[in-house]
């Protein structure tokens, strides 16, 4: 029982970590098609995003809500920056983008090398978040909790912001038909700007997120890069809902494998679970319904 | 034949087919320091560069060896084994110097120990491994199983632990050492009660952490590299394992990786190392207030970099004692050439081109350092093959 509840907290828990890591790709991705080799570097940046606003404000509590904003702006600047100094010229030319976004990615981690130096830096959590809470008898670490309530948080915010803002609006109807929209008057080069803006920002949240868990060093988002593709596309392109689910299915079978294995053996259970599962619906999840003809 | 004749070394090379050309007619003589200054393993290795350099700064201070100056090429394997086989050959062959210091993963070094055979030059490797080798164009100055990994168990032995769990990150260093680990603890009545492996670079341990903590071991042994330290000492605290009820011993963090772990996460955990910054030897205090005036106050020394740095010295001490820099004098001589070394006196065993060491069992302490609380007394002798140990026979 023990064991069962700690294996269904570690599932969740790690489904939310994929969850705030694909988040932000299911817009720039899965929305806008753009195969943004990149996003891991925005994780990245979150990361160290926490560790100057804490040498900033040393109480640790509020460094890491202040990270949260802080880290948003951070990755969201550097995710409009990357559209509209590169991305915008490639929109038709998906693998030159994956080329292209790969270099960002790999200057970005020598430049945080350059100027943080190659050994990680270490993230002090606040003191109401070290220890943990004994649930069902089992100690469940305030760290995950915390993880949680933050990628709950973080998909409320993103469904409302789509479903009720002129901006979640105007992204929809771009993603459904960027002709259409443009001829109805919606400015599409704004409106990609602003899509990758809130994806690379969520990147950056997730950062800041596993600054409480990982390491804060210049190859971190490289480890959860496949991965946030993976739930994305699984859960079918575009689609909140599906990545929702998608990553709290690969958490769960994830941890609930490795119990009974190892870690190796999990990954590639999974990774076989993931492409017979897209065999058989290569379109993933849920799909968009369109009336466009494209 | 006595070296600074103006001859060339080759001209006594014996028993090997290539050529050697090292210069030894001008004031100066050069080496090779390679070590991964870019990529994953820079971390660690441009520190280990760092104390080689100290070492020949301080040689060439006092007048050099045979009364020539050192002059270091530096050359970068950027944490790929190919490329480290590369550079060592560019440092042998175009660029001639005497020895080469450097690596790291012992993925370097078996990259490597071809071209220092086939090409009969000398390499000093200064981190410790897995045991299972030896060469003759290899100095292996980093400990051996039998110097950290079998004292650390010896140690826990006598604290009466009688049950261990086997964490470690997936690949060749782990997996020897747990098998080693293994057959010592089914001679010593120790039960093991798990073993996991986690991807390098793993930054997930709940799973993991859920499992050691349900198992209840005496102590974890903890073979984890790089990153993946951040994250399961983080995950173990939150998961209120302490140091007290369940201690890890850990081989590889130093001092350097403390800080990037975060203190406060392992603070009272164990280590297993031949040397810390806090060793009390007057060695050790010049040599730690030399390294901070060079590379800054702040900057801590750990093991792998005193056994660079000592390195040179045994390199040093040899030459002198062979009176000559070629190789085949120098593997002559290194047979009972020893050092004051910061950790203690070393010196070469002839017979497998390892060093005795002294090991010691430390403290991680709230000020980052890390403090003995146990060492062997003496200089233990290398077994790299684990030749005395009746346990370990049909491990290869």
């Amino acid at each position: 029982m023990d064991v069962l509840v700690g294996q269904l907290f570690t599932g969740l828990s790690l489904g939310s970590i994929l969850l705030l890591a694909a988040l932000g790709l299911s817009l720039t991705f899965g929305q806008m098609g753009v195969i943004n080799m990149a996003h891991g570097e925005f994780i990245m940046a979150g990361c160290y995003t926490t560790y100057v606003v804490e040498q900033l404000i040393s109480a640790t509590g509020v460094a890491l809500i202040v990270s949260l904003f802080v880290g948003f702006l951070v990755g969201g600047l550097l995710g409009a920056a990357l559209e509209m100094g590169l991305i915008r010229w490639m929109y038709d030319r998906p693998l030159d983008t994956l080329l292209v976004t790969f270099g960002v990615g790999l200057v970005l981690q020598q430049a945080v090398r350059d100027i943080f130096g190659a050994p990680a830096k270490n993230v002090v959590a606040p003191h109401w978040l070290t220890g943990g809470l004994t649930i069902a008898g089992t100690v469940v670490p305030k760290t995950r909790i915390f993880i949680m309530v933050l990628a709950v948080a973080a998909v409320i915010a993103l469904a409302a912001a789509l479903e009720t803002t002129p901006l979640g609006r105007r992204i929809r109807a771009v993603v459904q038909n960027r002709s259409l929209a443009e001829t109805s008057g919606v400015s599409s080069r704004l409106t990609d700007v602003s899509t990758f803006f809130i994806g690379s920002g969520l990147a950056a949240v997730a950062g800041v997120a596993l600054t409480l868990i990982g390491s804060t060093s210049p190859t971190i988002g490289q480890s959860y890069l496949v991965d946030a593709f993976l739930v994305v596309v699984i859960g079918g392109l575009g689609q909140i809902k599906g990545t929702v689910i998608a990553a709290f299915a690969m958490g769960l079978l994830n941890s609930f494998v490795e119990y009974s294995t190892t870690a190796t053996v999990a990954k590639v259970i999974v990774f076989i679970v993931v492409v017979i599962f897209l065999q058989a619906r290569p379109q993933g999840l849920f799909t968009v319904r369109t009336r466009s003809l494209a | 034949m006595v070296a600074g004749c103006g001859s060339r070394d080759s001209d006594t090379a014996s028993g090997s087919n290539a050529k050697s050309c090292v210069d030894t007619s001008k004031d100066t003589i050069k080496i090779g320091s390679l070590h991964s200054l870019t990529g994953t393993m820079a971390i660690s290795e441009v520190t280990v560069a760092n104390a080689t350099k100290l070492a020949v700064d301080q040689i060439n201070a006092a007048g050099g060896v045979l009364g020539k100056k050192l002059e270091v090429v530096l050359e970068d394997g950027a944490s790929d084994p190919k490329t480290f086989a590369e550079k060592a050959e560019k440092l042998i062959s175009s660029d001639c110097v005497a020895a080469v210091f450097g690596g790291w993963t012992s993925a370097s070094r078996k990259a490597m120990k071809p071209k220092f055979e086939s090409l009969n030059s000398l390499l000093y490797y200064p981190v410790q491994y897995e045991g299972l080798e030896d060469s003759k164009n290899i100095f292996y100055t980093g400990a051996t199983t039998n110097q950290q990994i079998i004292p650390a168990l010896d140690y826990l032995k006598q604290k009466g632990i009688t049950s261990l769990y086997l964490v470690g990150s997936d690949y060749v260093f782990p997996q020897t050492a747990n098998r080693e680990i293994k057959a010592y603890a089914k001679a010593n009545g120790i039960e093991i009660k798990g073993e996991d492996y986690a991807p390098l670079g793993s930054t997930d341990f709940s799973t993991i952490v859920n499992k050691v903590r349900t198992a209840k071991a005496g102590a974890v042994f903890n073979t984890l590299n790089g990153d993946s330290n951040v994250a399961f000492f983080r995950e173990y605290a939150n998961a209120g394992l302490k140091a007290a009820d369940m201690p890890v011993v850990s081989v590889s963090i130093a001092e350097e990786e403390v800080g990037g772990v975060g203190v406060q996460n392992v603070a009272g955990q164990l280590t297993a190392w031949n040397y810390y910054q806090t060793v009390d030897t007057p060695q050790n205090k010049a040599f730690v207030t030399a390294y901070k005036a060079a590379y800054g106050a702040n900057k801590p020394t750990s093991d792998p970099m005193e056994a660079a740095y000592t390195s040179v010295y045994l390199w040093k001490n040899t030459v002198e004692k062979a009176k000559s820099f070629a190789v085949a004098d120098i593997q002559q001589a290194a047979d009972g050439v020893s050092y004051d070394a910061p950790e203690g006196t070393v010196t070469i065993d002839g017979s497998n081109h390892h060093i005795t060491k002294t090991a010691r069992i430390g403290e991680i302490h709230p000020d980052g350092l890390i403090y003995t609380v146990w060492d062997s007394g003496k200089p233990i002798q290398p077994d790299p093959y684990l030749k005395n140990y009746d346990w370990a026979k049909g491990l290869k």
